[in-house]
């Protein structure tokens, strides 16, 4: 048994200690918006936010995981795609298949909230996520993007 | 009663055509009209949230909103906005109230193929049905004009339509498609000949890099790949295979793992693999990993890449070989030739390594088979189904999932539709998800075929090429796919962008003699097509050793090039545009270097600049690349542009990085740690010039990706005066 608090819901989830994060993510909880890639924290498919930081969900196993630690999916991002890197996202057309973006809407995100103002460098190190449709190019147009939206709502 | 029986015959058949297979109505292709609403209860039941079917493509809302059907499968290349943006530009609607609906096979199947192929590959979504799905959309606007005109008593040509709205100016009058589509569908449709399609230069919704109409769903995690599929009552499927292709499952030790938690069985999967079913998939894969399985390898355990690239060595200078094109006499013309160049190239197995990994949900009873698949080709997926399954075609249904990347693995072959249903036929209605780990889509994939090429050029005294000899040694697609296709090695598809014939994937240089050779050397590696296919490696052999050619006679790569392509002025056209906008013979900063390529494929014509620089400890940089592409019609700029910089990124990781070797028959990279993917910081930044002439339809997915290597190496080669004759980079010392 463990309790996570998950986009701000606590719930019990009765599972072998062992269980990656994604999966009971995806099976117990029944949220779907993180995805399975690789399974060995290489194509961060699977990115969330723990307290936060952004972390690949498929390498954690729930016995890691404590009751205070506040769990974010791509679900629990905003209540209507608002956010400024979703926007950026729309925008911009960023996905193609779409099924790494929400890895790498959790990375942008995160990268943000560290450096509100990315470099083009900061950009590079931070967003490591694999997408094989090759987004990349729209991807660091739309982290820029992001920034600025996010800058214009902080002034308003 | 007549009425009545009529309205309710037009009421089942709105109800598979939204999606739930039904037996019914033969149709001929594009304009039939189901005579849904006839009267009555008929229109005041089908005008509900439905719509009316105002023909095959198109669905009418009281409000105006349109959906457009779509046939073809969406995996990210845009084509479900293309096609939308075609009909919607010949029906005259609003843009902002446009809908889309997957078309199912069965349904298709059962209305005549009213809706034309459904297999998305090769680059054909938008270029093999432009013209019915154009027409489709022209009927049903003359139809809504002719139901404007009729309810009016005016003549037609005095109507006007904009924005899903039907105006008569001399009265005054206006109404909208909603208020219309009821009458309309009772019209006898045009023949589809007579209609006259817009010229481009009148496009107001087509040719416009408007934006996607399915990318919300992708930015909140609310869009159901198949993968995330929940059906009630599911069990979830864990797979293996024998590691060694080609081999059998000889025995498995199910009391080992069949008290762990959630598992309920461990099931054969005919011949070749083993299955665990749990309650979840974690603990369906956790049970499957703790499984002792013994395999029969079979005689395939003894390969290797060694003894794979002996056998294709032995191709390249081997009797016997295909000549797919020989004019004059190449042999004797770079024998008796001033200088002589020659060199052999090599490319390996890649993986498709789609970020979704292979994955269906089956459901069989005594009587029906039903799967929930990403497909690139859902009539492959209800024949596998249901020959799986032993039931007949019309006992399948197929439930389309959009893809989380296809590039060629997700076609005909739907090896996984087949697992899936193996393991849910034990399992009688219950639905059964079976996902691959990434392991398994890595150990079993239907690979880009492995190849060598011997190229040997003649120059002349002045450096004119007067004979070039090609021998391609390697494995054939169709040999593993389509065997009557490559019967005794004469298989024309592996030499894809050296063929004489124009339209598709044509060489764009003359050469007074010419020999063009196939030795067709199989393994026992699955193998299929990779986006680009065999313009792939075809591109690199063409356009690295053309660059040498030109080194060797001392000209300017363009001009080299531009010298041979004479004849073939829409290949010169895309080259000189990527010329100019990729600066060719300009000054660079010091260090960075240019190489040039360019290649036709997929009725498109490609060409591509690099800038590169290598560092001191031997490190590859590519800064920029442009792309040329005529693609014909451009149907959304933006879309085109995403695709060739998606190209950019599958052609870099293959270049850089990708390759799947074999030891003791089986993959040896079974996932991203050792076979590494071009990540955000290695892309350069890439310029698309669209060059459309309008006067051809051609492919766009696939195109330019055969232009990328190639004009990175012709770049590390300017750079390092060394060419690089064998991929993946990361094998070869830079520095």
């Amino acid at each position: 048994m463990a309790k996570l608090n998950i986009n701000g819901k606590v719930r019990d989830v009765e599972v072998e200690a062992g269980t990656p994060l994604l999966w009971v993510i995806r099976e117990q909880v029944g949220l779907t918006g993180t995805k399975y890639g690789c399974g060995v924290a290489q194509c961060g498919a699977c990115s969330v936010h723990i307290n936060g930081e952004v972390k690949r969900s498929c390498s954690i196993p729930i016995s890691e995981i404590k009751p205070a630690d506040r769990i974010v999916t791509i679900e629990g991002l905003s209540a209507d795609s608002s956010h400024p890197v979703q926007r950026a996202w729309a925008a911009l057309d960023v996905p193609q298949c779409g099924y790494c973006q929400s890895g790498q809407i959790m990375a942008a995100t995160a990268l943000l909230k560290k450096k509100p103002k990315p470099t083009d460098a900061d950009i590079d190190e931070a967003m490591t996520n694999i997408c094989r449709c090759g987004t990349y190019q729209r991807i660091r147009e739309a982290v820029h993007h992001a920034a600025g939206l996010a800058k214009r709502k902080a002034q308003a | 009663m007549k009425k009545l029986q009529k309205a309710a015959t037009s009421l089942s058949r709105r109800k598979f055509i939204v999606g739930t297979a039904a037996a019914g109505g033969g149709l001929a292709l594009g304009f039939n009209l189901p005579a849904l609403i006839d009267a009555g209860i008929g229109e005041a039941q089908a005008q509900t949230a439905a719509g009316t079917e105002v023909n095959a493509w198109v669905v009418v809302k009281p409000d105006s909103t349109c959906v457009i059907r779509i046939a073809r499968s969406e995996m990210g290349q845009g084509t479900l906005t293309g096609l939308a943006q075609l009909v919607a530009e010949e029906l005259e609607c609003d843009w902002k109230k446009v809908a889309t609906e997957t078309i199912e096979p069965g349904a298709n199947i059962a209305r005549k193929r009213v809706w034309g192929d459904t297999a998305t590959g090769g680059s054909r979504g938008i270029r093999g049905s432009q013209d019915y799905v154009r027409r489709g959309g022209a009927a049903a606007r003359m139809m809504m004009l002719q139901a404007a005109a009729e309810r009016w008593k005016v003549p037609v040509g005095e109507l006007t339509v904009s924005n899903g709205m039907v105006a008569h100016a001399a009265s005054g009058r206006s109404t909208s498609y909603g208020r219309l589509a009821s009458a309309a569908a009772k019209l006898t449709p045009p023949d589809p000949k007579s209609i006259k399609l817009k010229d481009p230069k009148e496009w107001k919704i087509a040719g416009k890099p408007i934006k996607r109409l399915d990318t919300a769903a992708k930015l909140n995690g609310s869009k159901i790949y198949a993968i995330d599929l929940k059906l009630p009552g599911m069990l979830h499927a864990a797979v293996k295979a024998s590691p060694v292709h080609g081999g059998k499952l000889a025995s498995y030790d199910e009391a080992k793992v069949s008290g762990m938690p959630g598992v309920r069985r461990v099931v054969k999967v005919n011949d070749g693999a083993v299955a665990v079913v749990a309650d979840t998939w974690w603990r369906a894969k956790t049970a499957l990993d703790a499984l002792p399985i013994v395999w029969d390898e079979g005689t395939a355990a003894i390969q290797s890449s060694a003894t794979i690239a002996e056998r294709l060595k032995e191709g390249l200078t081997a009797t016997g070989a295909y000549a797919g094109r020989n004019e004059g006499d190449a042999l004797k013309a770079i024998e008796g030739a001033a200088k002589k160049v020659e060199a052999v190239y090599s490319t390996p197995f890649l993986s498709h390594a789609t970020m979704e990994p292979m994955n269906c949900t089956a459901k069989v009873t005594a009587d029906k088979v039903e799967v929930w698949v990403a497909t690139q080709n859902a009539d492959a997926s209800l024949a596998a189904a249901t020959e799986e399954a032993g039931l007949k075609l019309a006992q399948g249904e197929v439930h389309r999932h959009d893809l989380g990347g296809g590039f060629g693995r997700r076609g005909g072959t739907q090896d996984y539709t087949r697992q899936a249903v193996a393991i849910a036929k034990q399992f009688p209605g219950v639905p059964v998800k079976l996902i691959w780990s990434r392991e398994e889509d890595q150990a079993h994939d239907f690979y880009r075929p492995i190849s060598q090429c011997k190229l040997a050029a003649g120059l002349d005294e002045s450096g004119k090429l007067v004979g070039l000899h090609v021998r391609l040694s390697g494995q054939s697609i169709n040999a593993w796919l389509n065997p009557p296709a490559a019967k005794g090695g004469n298989d024309e598809r592996q030499l894809q962008g050296w063929w004489k014939a124009p339209g598709d994937a044509q060489l764009g240089y003359t050469v007074p003699n010419l020999l063009i050779e196939y030795a067709m050397r199989n393994t026992h590696v699955p193998v299929g097509p990779w986006r680009g296919v065999n313009t792939n490696q075809n591109g690199v052999y063409m356009e690295c050793f053309i660059e040498e050619v030109a080194q060797a006679a001392g000209k300017d790569s363009l001009e080299f090039r531009r010298a041979l392509m004479g004849s073939h002025p829409k290949h010169l056209a895309v080259l000189n545009a990527a010329a100019e906008k990729g600066n060719w013979g300009k000054p660079l900063p010091s260090g960075v270097h240019r190489g040039i390529a360019q290649f036709m494929g997929y009725g498109s014509y490609s060409a591509a600049v690099a800038e590169v620089s290598v560092s001191g400890r031997g490190e590859l940089k590519v800064h920029r690349m442009v792309l040329a592409l005529d693609c014909g019609h451009a149907v959304n700029p933006d879309q085109i542009a995403a695709q060739v910089e998606g190209s950019v990124a599958y052609g870099l990781s293959a270049t850089f990085y990708g390759e799947c070797t074999v030891e003791k028959g089986r993959m040896v990279e079974l996932n991203f740690h050792n076979y590494p993917i071009l990540r955000l910081a290695e892309m350069p930044h890439v310029e698309t010039v669209i060059v459309p002439s309008y006067d051809f339809w051609g492919g766009v997915g696939e195109p330019t990706i055969c232009v990328v290597a190639p004009a990175v190496l012709n770049a590390l080669f300017a750079a390092t005066g060394k060419p690089v004759r064998s991929l993946p980079l990361k094998n070869v010392k830079l520095a």
